[in-house]
């Protein structure tokens, strides 16, 4: 069992540190786009690693079955939201960062 | 295993704290929602490790349904404004 306790802490340290890393990059990157691309893929990794930190603290009993659920339902619809929010934010009129240059520079020409 | 779990508990409440503010002070409105999106997901995971740092594993319920309704209301909130952006 304590060679499980090793493996389960370093799991769930490093999806802290995974979702510490995507908190930092909502406020760092320069563009909506990669900030959707920094929050999407930190949050997916994290739930992967928490959950399977826990994953292996339970016998193999109902937790067990629950938390393979909370994972399936997260790997589903985490990647389905942001893609949701990816695309109602280009219909809603935002540009990329290079877009953006393109359009100062005509407007300046 | 206890103290890791209440380590992790106070890592992913920073996480979300940090999320909130990023969705308090944000310049678009798609902006916020990513913050908010985020805030849910964390807090999923939170719910799933504070139950097993009390002993109560029986909170993995609640977490599986704010997940359910994370999503919904994401999505719900993303057709709400897919066209009719405010402009700020």
């Amino acid at each position: 069992m304590f060679i499980l306790d090793i493996v389960s802490s370093v799991l769930l340290i490093a999806g802290v540190f995974f979702g510490l890393s995507g908190a930092i990059g909502l406020f760092k990157l320069p563009d909506f786009f990669t900030r959707v691309h920094a929050a999407s893929v930190t949050d997916s990794i994290a739930a992967i690693l928490i959950i399977f930190g826990l994953l292996l603290q339970t016998p193999f009993d109902l937790n067990t079955a629950k938390l393979l659920f909370i994972l399936t339902f997260l790997m589903i619809t985490s990647p389905t939201s942001s893609h949701a929010l990816a695309k109602s934010a280009r219909h809603g009129g935002l540009l990329t960062l290079s877009e953006e240059k393109e359009k100062q520079q005509e407007q300046t020409h | 295993m206890t103290e890791i779990y209440a380590v992790i508990c106070i890592g992913i409440l920073v996480v979300m704290s940090v999320a909130l503010a990023r969705a308090y002070s944000a310049p678009t409105v798609y902006d916020r929602i990513l913050g908010v999106n985020m805030f849910g997901t964390k807090t999923v995971l939170f719910i799933a490790v504070g139950g097993f740092l009390m002993g109560r594993p029986d909170f993995l319920d609640i977490a599986i349904v704010y997940a359910l309704i994370n999503f919904i209301g994401m999505v719900a909130v993303l057709r709400f404004f897919e066209y009719t952006a405010p402009i700020e």
